[in-house]
């Protein structure tokens, strides 16, 4: 009989009237890595807050034994007694407070009240050391980047003695590099009998990581996979129920003449003028072409598009832009939605949605020209607009007239792609279209571009992840250190030649 | 049974919706009865709407403000120059009303424009460029006053802050103008809801039901009506709620129904968004602020006119009057959310609140405690509402 460090029985969760987890049961082995996986809303976070005290004992019906004991938990606090720790996937550092202090809130080194900031500063390096992160305990949060945050929260989980380390998608705003470093440590963890369980959309990394893997759907466990059945595919047909033979729908390009192109681009930092962001970059898209732009988190591609949108990042910006073979001039975002640009954001909570209004009016931000006669807006018209992108998009809700913040990150996304269709744009840039997206909604959001395409419309996505590059794109253009360093067409691109130039250094 | 429950999850619902007027409506009766039924006499309702006017022409202006998430704490000082300045004007140079009362919201659109740009432009905290122009344009008050008060202005100028619509015959009972418009006004307004709503129907959108818009439609009229019948009663509309009147259709319509409106809920509620889909947030922002000088201005006119003087304190903590106001029908601290309607119901509770207790009798530092305390439980309420709406 193996040794279960936890265990969770018959777990049922109801919200006034909506069952979000329904008898759901997981065993996790003491010393294993085990990965829980489902797509968006099928209740991984709930289940999550369940065992952590979040939802407290009572809530919800069902039994958590944990060391061979039931447990009960009011709160973090309770849990977190226990060596239960959970790192969310939304940091809960505080910006201007130093790694030390983050790291000990809550749990100050105190006597009587008054910290003692040596002994503080003392345990701080000794856990940094842990996680292997070579910084100054007295650096601010805002100083460092996210993959090192990822790794104070972690230094933080071990200053309250972990036992059971849950990482809620903790490589979604990591690059390759730091996310291979960051499943290193849990590895290295597991030798130190720290036992894990991990939430993520990357079914890669799972893959590579997890010795056993829980299936969620729909609030119910499906089923559990031991070592030798992962592979992607599986766990893909536990996810959605079906098999997804394609993970991108069928591309047969109509590609025209060049339409947009765009030369000797260069961006200096917004507040550091000598900072050079993006040097001397050339680039085109012909007519119906899905261009894709590859880089690591950092390599300068959000800042390009947005410099190229409307100077949204960036000064003393140079460079032409070409539409058609004539050059624009775009000074500010409203000629440049005029010239027929557009660029979803890769943030869309923070930079594509007004999460106090509803999708209709989100929809219609960037339009308003259209749906009003002189200044005075036509309600009726835009409900029509509305309504006409919820259908073409299939926005999964009741009535356009539904807050936007209470979809879900698929159907966010979607009314941000509705918002820029209904502009009716020669030019879409995606910065990221599919993050913290769930597989089946993906597949949505992979369809709709395609089909932009087909409508003979020049389409530039910016992504991290290299098989949507491949999936998605005809030509990719690599970067790196905030220039363009390839440009490989889909025939000759693997992922290899991608990793390859995408590191490679710049030449300036 | 089930329908029992239907019908209180019915009445909750609409309480949620509408708790602001209820709690108004509920003031306007506890206060008819612990007051010998002396609030609701025409003489005392219409004193309540002249001696709130300025709280109410300051909300409306404030109201676009906090929807963009910033504050005005200048208003009370600007409503007190811009007061200096007409006293200047017209009392010492005699210069035509006509003439002085442009040039007065003029300053006031100037003084929203300085303001505007910096915390537009130059992106300074509102909080911060506002605070520096309470304290400047007070003292700028005192310098224009040399510290004492000016009276008494030209009786045309009076007019516009305590005069009443002149009546077509003269009854003695009854001021038949100010009827004739109300049931006039009352019966237009119920004929368009009725319109917009066979329209939307004809284009297939879900509509209200019928039992809904009766009772709506009925309520209006009743409110109407009624309204008019206890200012006709006394001396008929107040030139200065016809004003009132006027704006708020106006605000509500900016708000509602234009382009420039949308805009500006858009940038409250996130800027940044709003500016990646092509919004001006900066203009926005600085016209916001030209328009709080200009209402700022109009409020210190109509104070200077009601009391027929230009004073050194004038308007002294009008800016929180306003804002609270604001914050009591519903508006959001951050920003991108509130209404004017909840303005102006916001005003109308905090007015209602003085004349009441003024009436009943209750001391001027009670009244303050009172109106503290009333303002934090509405805030919470409402909060309770949303949460559980959710």
């Amino acid at each position: 009989m193996a040794d279960y460090i936890l265990e969770m029985n018959d777990i049922t969760k109801e919200f006034t009237g909506v069952r979000a987890l329904d008898n759901v049961n997981i065993k996790v082995e003491r010393g294993e890595i085990h990965a829980l996986c489902g797509e968006n809303g099928a209740g991984k976070s709930t289940l999550m807050k369940v065992l952590s005290g979040v939802h407290p004992a009572g809530t919800y019906k069902g039994s958590i034994t944990y060391n061979g004991k039931e447990c009960e938990f009011k709160n973090i606090r309770d849990s977190e007694k226990e060596g239960i720790v959970i790192i969310h996937q939304e940091l809960a550092l505080i910006p201007y407070l130093s790694i030390k202090e983050n790291i000990f809130l809550g749990n100050e080194q105190a006597s009587r009240g008054v910290i003692d900031w040596d002994m503080t500063e003392k345990k701080t390096d000794n856990l940094l050391k842990a996680v292997r992160l070579n910084l100054d305990p007295n650096t601010l949060i805002t100083q460092i980047g996210v993959g090192h945050q990822q790794l104070v929260e972690i230094a933080k989980a071990f200053s309250k003695q972990v036992k059971l380390l849950i990482l809620d998608e903790p490589t979604a705003a990591l690059n390759e590099e730091e996310s291979d470093n960051l499943l290193e440590l849990i590895r290295e963890f597991k030798n130190q009998g720290i036992t894990s369980i991990i939430i993520s959309h990357k079914l890669n990394e799972i893959v590579s990581i997890a010795d056993r893997i829980t299936i969620i759907r729909d609030g119910k466990t499906i089923e559990t996979l031991t070592k030798d059945d992962i592979s992607e595919d599986r766990i893909i047909r536990g996810m959605v129920g079906r098999e997804l033979t394609n993970r991108y729908p069928k591309r047969e390009p109509n590609i025209g003449d060049i339409a947009f192109e765009v030369k000797d681009w260069n961006v200096h930092h917004p507040v550091d003028e000598d900072r050079i962001v993006n040097r001397n970059i050339n680039m085109t898209i012909r007519k119906g072409e899905i261009v894709g732009i590859a880089g690591l988190m950092g390599a300068g591609r959000t800042e390009f598009a947005m410099s190229l949108f409307g100077r949204s990042y960036g000064q003393k910006i140079s460079g032409h832009i070409f539409k058609d073979g004539k050059e624009i001039k775009i000074k500010d975002v409203p000629s440049a939605i005029q010239h027929g640009l557009a660029y979803v954001s890769e943030d869309r909570k923070t930079l594509g949605l007004n999460l106090l209004m509803d999708i209709r009016e989100n929809i219609s931000m960037a339009n308003l020209k259209k749906i009003s006669h002189r200044g005075v807006l036509d309600k009726d018209e835009e409900l029509k607009e509305a309504d006409h992108y919820k259908d073409v998009m299939r926005i999964k809700t009741s009535s356009v007239q539904q807050n936007v913040a209470s979809l879900s990150g698929g159907n966010q996304q979607k009314v941000v792609l509705a918002k820029w269709l209904m502009s009716n744009p020669d030019v879409l840039f995606l910065d990221e279209p599919t993050r913290g997206i769930d597989v089946g909604a993906k597949y949505e959001i992979y369809t709709i571009i395609e089909e932009i395409a087909k409508q003979g419309k020049c389409v530039c996505i910016i992504s991290s992840e290299l098989p949507e590059i491949l999936g998605m794109c005809d030509r990719i253009y690599t970067m790196s250190e905030g220039q363009f360093t390839g440009e490989v067409s889909r025939s000759d691109a693997n992922q290899e030649v991608l990793m390859n130039l995408m590191t490679k250094e710049g030449e300036a | 049974m089930e329908k029992l429950t239907t019908l209180k999850e019915k009445a909750l619902n609409l309480f949620s919706k509408y708790s602001m007027i209820i709690i108004l409506v509920v003031l306007l009766i506890g206060f008819q009865i612990t007051t010998d039924g002396i609030l609701m006499r025409p003489l005392n309702i219409t004193n309540l709407v002249l001696q709130n006017s300025h709280i109410f022409v300051l909300s409306a202006g404030m109201l676009l403000v906090v929807l963009l998430g910033h504050v005005d704490l200048s208003v009370g000082s600007v409503m007190a120059f811009v007061g200096a300045i007409a006293g200047f004007l017209m009392i010492n140079y005699k210069v035509d009303p006509i003439i002085a009362i442009p040039v007065c919201l003029l300053v006031g659109a100037i003084i929203g424009a300085w303001q505007g740009f910096w915390v537009a432009y130059v992106e300074i905290p509102a909080f911060i460029v506002t605070l520096s122009g309470l304290l400047m344009f007070r003292g700028l008050t005192q310098v224009v006053l040399g510290g004492q008060s000016l009276a008494p202005f030209p009786t045309s100028f009076n007019f516009f802050a305590n005069g009443y619509l002149p009546d077509i015959a003269g009854g003695d009972h009854m001021h038949y103008l100010s009827m004739i418009i109300g049931i006039v006004l009352s019966l237009a307004l119920v004929f368009t809801q009725f319109r917009t709503r066979e329209k939307r129907k004809k284009n297939g959108f879900i509509v209200e039901s019928q039992t809904a818009f009766l009772v709506k439609s009925l309520f209006m009229v009743i409110v109407f009506v009624g309204g008019t019948y206890i200012f006709a009663t006394y001396k008929g509309y107040p030139i200065i709620l016809i004003i009132l009147a006027v704006m708020v259709a106006g605000y509500g319509f900016l708000t509602n129904k234009t382009v420039a409106g949308r805009q500006i809920y858009a940038t409250g509620g996130n800027k940044k968004a709003a500016e990646l889909s092509g919004i001006k947030t900066k203009k926005i922002t600085f016209w916001v602020f030209v328009n709080m000088g200009v209402m700022a201005a109009l409020a210190g006119l109509i104070m200077a006119a009601r009391l027929n003087a230009a004073t050194p304190q004038a308007g002294t903590s009008m800016e929180l009057d306003a804002m609270a106001a604001v914050y009591f029908g519903g508006a959001s601290t951050s920003g991108g959310i509130g209404t004017i309607m909840g303005a102006i119901i916001g005003g109308l509770v905090m007015g209602v609140l003085n004349n009441g207790m003024s009436i009943m009798g209750v001391g001027v530092d009670w009244q303050q405690a009172i109106k503290g305390l009333i303002l934090l439980l509405a805030v919470v309420l409402d909060i309770y509402n949303k949460k559980k709406r959710k």
